[in-house]
């Protein structure tokens, strides 16, 4: 099959693509489909329809962060000494003149101040980390509380806690690689971290650094899992995302003519192209004036790594600073038995949890659809609101993580906020478990206010702020039906079934096997579901459309019949003609 | 330009706002003012006798410090034991010269830590409260400026001052004080606080005597030129530039994420604006 | 349409019908040609913006000196301010103008594709199923359980090859955690300048950083540690020192005589996870760990007081020699810093 590819579509018109004359470009492309054979591949995917949606763009900017650190990280590759090998600096960098450091961290002061530019990547680089890991937690927030994980969408869902969790420990090591003091002070812990692990805990910390800390290996060998390792495992997993977000189609919103069979949005060539391809600038621009002005990571203030140094404000990036939270608030609980000893206080709160915390995030999908035993497709996002115990569940979660990390800044928060650590401290050790709990009740009770409200709308129109007396002297808002398109909108979701179990008991009375487990999920089905409000059905729209006829008879007897319009210039036509609902 | 810069650097951080040039000017004709408003009566009291200093410096004493301090700076102790105020037996001029100076005495209030405030008393009533002070017990002496300056080092004397300044003030100092002198919290609700305002004289005479929670650096722990070092290093970071852009308050890696968050906001706000909808119009389009 | 899919749930005009897709509305610049060459005009002056920018990104790059002279520009760095700023506004105004062009110039109609179900047809399953078992059966791999078992055996064996040849990253830990470069009759010496410290030096209230004297003579030739073996040190052996009354220290059980006038010295390593520790309140006697706020009483054996750390910090038994200079009775009496599983003692 050998197809022109110049003759693709070049216009976004109803009109059919027209084929330009044999030009260069065309002799070009028709020389490389017929080695590759990609016009049949592009054909299909180059007018691929993409919903437009901001909220549908914010994956994007992790994907362009990680592209500005690709690309920046191969600048700093070019001077970066990953060593440990001792040299006495002699650079431009006067304050730091004639002190013993690592290669590494010479080669990282070279960089931000002899290398035109350098400092720029460094700071671009790091700024586009924490952005590329901040991006990820935004798109992550907004394909939960949408329901973008529903089937058949739950293995990328996976693929993306993946991506996250590499990103972090990405992240870390790239944190770690200039072997400044703030750094050096971050492996010292994780090497505490290591070392709480029971039985096999010294082992990895003596193969990890190459004998006892710190030894002249650690530098090096994150430098081989920075750069090469975890980037090629990011860059696939990138891959697999795209890819099964190609196949699956985007998700869209419900609203007319949008629904689960078809979706509805601007092709890829070009408007997709462009859009994206134009926030690949801006994300990249954005990061550019970052890097140029805000200082990040002034390695050359912290000084060269040293086991017997340590700087107050002594913190991980952002990212770590929920564990890092947690091991601050965690009490000093140590087991020593049997001549061992186990450190419940460091391998709790900084291998458990973040494991624990992870599979939870990783099973969500699996863990909703268990309990919904939904097993249809969805490609129609849900509103947060219209789901209110999921809604509940994730903020819950970030609640959570919120406190752990504010957990992390306590010192900070201490001294700018005139408070006593230690009352933070203590505060902490019960806030995350409360506070989780009362912003779960919290959102989902709000949620359900808000289905609450959606109905209200639908059934009584919307408050206009016009303020009517009757002729007997009684005042009464009057409620203006809402436009067709708003109402389908509306009601484009479907009806919560809370699950039933089948029978608990056979004829005989004995407990069918497994029921204990139907119980179980007929309970969380019933806390998930059952304080739902349901969209109205069409009976209780059509008595609300009698009722508010019988209204419009009322007012009739009025000299002028308030329209609602006098005031917001959208008085094109009278509104009392109108039907509640036309075609009801 | 680059010339102006360089005779520029190193005097002060506050250069860096845009405004440099008018405080500069400012300070320069406030300095000149001051050095005359306090030459003048200095010639005049130079007569004053050491004796007379100590009696003027009783006579404030009694009337500012010693309901804490007690009549003969021997402390206060409240009935439950509770320290209102400490001895002052032995604590030296210097202690006095940097509470004082500082205005960190006279306290507001008895409470676990005081903070810089504006300073009550005049340069030649400190002088006398730390000369009546220091005759209540031996104790550290306000320290000269040729103490802490570098002056009548060579230049490459100098660099290395600095750069063992460095390592010294990170053996010692960042713990509390942060990498770049910008404070630390420390137990129950105490802080270190921010060396910026600190003039070199004030850091010298909080090495020697450990004002409040901080421990002292005696000549013991840290030799004389172990601290005109660290003061030497501690004037440099705050004269160097910011290479890297703005500082965000220098607080490390919590302001930083503080920051990327508002950069992913304002991202966000990018992506609203490239899906949001473009004005439409009530016309039709006419095909040619 | 295509034909309805099973695995899709239906919406049903429950309780409203689909309207369908709304009119096309067209915009300013579809209609109205002057309003079109505007737009054109506009995404053109922001890919002009570029350029301008990226010129002076060059510029920036030639003009402003970096090093020991760096040029300065209200107090920050010169070059990194403008190449940061102008790559900024180059890419900025790129994205800007494509950005436009796709709002206001080209083709705005929505389209629609329609979904599949993102399983595999039937039949495609079943020819699959078909092809896997003729494989299965071609190679026999059911009727033959001694090659089955014997290759899933060497694939099981051959797959240990990477663990055995990660031995070598590490020695095995032995007993080094147990011990520093502290011995009897060491002299502590203060950190980075290296001088012995006479006890009659220090005040009360006074905090010495300190470190065994081996460190500035136990390297090649008498001369400093350096390098690997100087940090490792470090990371164990380092100490602080304290003055305090010593009427305000009570002594641990054994360790009457492990202080000299008040002064005692506790390893500057933190029990928890090993940050070095010496924010000392001389007026508590607390001693702070700045990474994760554990807090230790110097006045009683350095014994926890508050936060996540589990143990008090060793402690370093103090004598002085015949000159009047400090010196350790002995190296530490237990593993310094963090805990670890081999660890044997409360």
């Amino acid at each position: 099959m050998s197809i022109d590819t110049s003759k693709v579509a070049d216009s976004n018109r109803d009109e059919p693509a027209t084929a330009s004359k044999p030009s260069k470009v065309g002799a070009a492309a028709t020389w490389a489909d017929e080695r590759l054979g990609l016009a049949g591949l592009a054909k299909k995917n180059l007018r691929k329809v993409f919903p437009d949606h901001w909220s549908f763009m914010l994956g994007e900017i992790a994907l362009w962060s990680f592209v500005i650190l690709l690309l920046t990280g191969v600048f700093l590759t070019l001077w970066f000494n990953p060593s440990m090998g001792e040299v006495t600096y002699e650079g431009s960098y006067a304050q730091l003149r004639g002190i013993h450091m690592s290669e590494a961290y010479a080669s990282a002061l070279n960089i931000s101040f002899d290398v035109r530019g350098g400092l720029l990547m460094r700071q671009m680089h790091h700024w586009a980390a924490m952005l590329f890991i901040a991006a990820m937690f935004v798109h992550m927030m907004r394909v939960f509380f949408t329901g973008a994980f529903r089937k058949p969408r739950e293995l990328n869902w996976v693929i993306g806690s993946l991506l996250l969790l590499l990103g972090t420990l990405e992240g870390f090591t790239g944190y770690s690689l200039p072997d400044d003091l703030l750094s050096g002070t971050g492996v010292r812990a994780s090497d505490g971290f290591m070392k709480s692990i029971p039985v096999v805990g010294t082992y990895l910390s003596f193969f990890l650094f190459g004998g006892e800390f710190p030894g002249e290996s650690i530098i090096p060998r994150l430098y081989a899992v920075h750069i090469l390792l975890i980037p090629g495992l990011l860059l696939a997993l990138v891959t697999a995302h795209m890819l099964l977000l190609v196949y699956h189609k985007h998700t869209q919103w419900p609203g007319p003519g949008r629904t689960q069979e078809n979706v509805v949005g601007y092709p890829m060539m070009p408007v997709y192209m462009a859009k994206a391809g134009g926030f690949f600038f801006m994300v990249f621009g954005a990061t550019a004036l970052m890097g140029g002005l805000l200082t990040i990571n002034p390695v050359w203030k912290f000084g060269p790594y040293d086991p017997s140094k340590v700087t107050a404000g002594s913190q991980p990036d952002w990212y770590m600073g929920w564990p890092d939270g947690a091991l601050r608030i965690m009490p000093g609980w140590e087991t020593h038995a049997f001549g061992h000893t186990i450190s419940w206080n460091v391998m709790l709160p900084i291998i458990v949890l973040p494991g624990v915390m992870f599979t939870i995030l990783m099973l969500l999908p699996f863990i909703e659809s268990w309990i919904t035993k939904d097993k249809r497709e969805h490609h129609l996002l849900e509103r947060p609101r219209n789901a209110p115990t999921r809604t509940a569940t994730m903020v819950a979660l970030m609640t959570f993580y919120g406190l752990l990390w504010a957990a992390g800044g306590n010192d900070l928060i201490a001294t700018h906020f005139h408070l006593s650590i230690n009352q933070i401290t203590y505060f902490m050790r019960v806030a995350v478990f409360i506070g989780p709990v009362i912003a779960f009740w919290i959102t989902r009770r709000w949620c359900i206010s808000l289905q609450r409200h959606d109905n209200e709308k639908l059934l009584h129109g919307y408050e206009t702020g016009i303020i009517m007396r009757s002729a007997e002297g009684g005042y009464s808002e009057r409620h203006l039906p809402i436009s067709e398109t708003s109402a389908y909108t509306l009601t484009a979701r479907e009806r919560d079934e809370v699950y039933v179990p089948e029978s608990e008991t056979d004829d005989n009375g004995v407990v069918a096997p497994g029921s204990r487990v139907e119980r179980l999920r007929s309970k969380l089905s019933t806390l998930m579901y059952a304080d739902n409000v349901q969209k109205p059905t069409r009976e209780e729209l059509e008595e609300a459309q009698h009722h508010a006829e019988h209204v419009r008879e009322l007012e009739a007897g009025l000299d002028h019949p308030a329209s609602g319009h006098e005031f917001d210039g959208h008085n094109l036509h009278e509104v009392s003609d109108e039907p509640l609902r036309p075609g009801h | 330009m680059r010339l102006l810069n360089r005779t520029a650097g190193r005097v002060s951080r506050h250069r860096r706002s845009k405004l440099a040039g008018l405080v500069v000017m400012l300070l320069g004709l406030v300095l000149t003012g001051g050095l005359y408003s306090l030459l003048a009566p200095a010639s005049a009291q130079q007569t004053v006798s050491a004796d007379e200093q100590v009696a003027q410096g009783r006579e404030l004493f009694l009337v500012g410090c010693s309901f804490c301090h007690g009549q003969n700076g021997e402390g206060v102790r409240t009935t439950d034991g509770n320290q209102l105020g400490p001895s002052l037996v032995g604590v030296g001029a210097a202690s006095v010269d940097f509470q004082v100076a500082t205005g960190r005495m006279p306290m507001a209030q008895p409470g676990q830590q005081a903070p810089r405030k504006e300073v009550v008393y005049s340069e030649d009533e400190i002088a006398a409260l730390a000369a009546y002070v220091a005759t209540l017990g031996p104790g550290p002496a306000i320290p000269d400026e040729s103490d802490y300056s570098l002056d009548g080092l060579s230049e490459a004397e100098r660099e290395e001052a600095i750069s063992r300044g460095g390592q010294i003030f990170l053996t010692n100092c960042t713990a509390c004080h942060g990498f770049y002198g910008s404070g630390g919290a420390m137990p129950r609700g105490g802080y270190a606080p921010a060396l910026d305002e600190a003039t070199p004289k004030e850091i010298y005479e909080a090495l020697l005597t450990g004002p409040q929670q901080m421990p002292s650096f005696s000549n013991g722990s840290l030799s004389p030129e172990e601290k005109r070092d660290v003061i030497a290093y501690i004037g440099s970071i705050q004269a160097e530039p910011e290479y890297g852009g703005f500082s965000l308050g220098a607080l490390g890696p919590v302001a930083e994420g503080l920051f990327a968050w508002l950069g992913v906001g304002a991202l966000v706000g990018v992506a609203v604006w490239i899906a949001a909808h473009t004005t439409r119009t009530a016309k039709e389009k006419v095909d040619e | 349409m295509s034909a309805h899919d099973d695995n899709l749930p239906v919406l049903e005009a429950d309780p409203i019908a689909d309207p369908g897709l709304p009119e096309h509305e067209w915009r300013p610049t579809d209609v109205d040609p002057a309003m079109e060459r505007r737009a054109e005009r506009q995404v053109a002056a922001w890919f002009g913006l570029s350029m301008v920018s990226t010129v002076l990104f060059v510029v920036s790059y030639f003009a402003f000196a970096v090093g020991e002279d760096a040029d300065t520009f209200l107090g920050l760095g010169s070059s990194t301010l403008f190449l940061g700023l102008t790559l900024g506004i180059a890419l900025l105004s790129i994205g800007i103008g494509i950005i436009q062009w796709a709002r206001k110039l080209m083709g705005d109609h929505e389209i629609v594709e329609y979904r599949h179900s993102a399983a595999s047809s039937p039949e495609d399953r079943e020819e699959t199923l078909a092809v896997l078992a003729l494989g299965a059966e071609e190679s026999g791999i059911g009727r033959r359980p001694l090659i089955r078992n014997s290759l899933l055996g060497a694939l099981g064996l051959v797959g240990l090859t990477p663990i055995i040849a990660l031995r070598d990253l590490g020695p095995l830990p032995g007993d080094v955690l147990e011990h520093t470069v502290w011995d009897k009759g060491m002299r502590v010496v203060r950190d980075v300048v290296g001088t012995p410290i006479k006890a009659s030096e220090l005040i009360i209230g006074d905090l010495v950083n300190a470190q065994p004297e081996a460190l500035f003579n136990g390297g090649p030739e008498g001369g400093p540690m350096e390098g690997v073996e100087l940090q490792i040190e470090k990371s164990k052996s380092s100490v602080i020192l304290v003055r305090m009354e010593p009427d305000d220290i009570t002594p641990g059980e054994g360790r009457e005589d492990w202080s000299v006038d008040g002064i005692q010295c506790y390893s500057k390593i933190c029990t928890h996870v090993g940050c070095p520790i010496s924010l000392w309140e001389r007026t508590t006697g607390n001693v702070l760990c700045p990474c994760h706020q554990s807090t230790f009483d110097l006045g009683d054996s350095a014994k926890v007081v508050f936060g996540p750390a589990a143990r008090a910090l060793p402690q370093l038994p103090l004598a002085v020699d015949d000159e009047g200079y400090l010196i350790a009775q002995s190296d530490f009496t237990e593993p310094v810093g963090p805990s670890y599983w081999e660890r044997d003692s409360g």
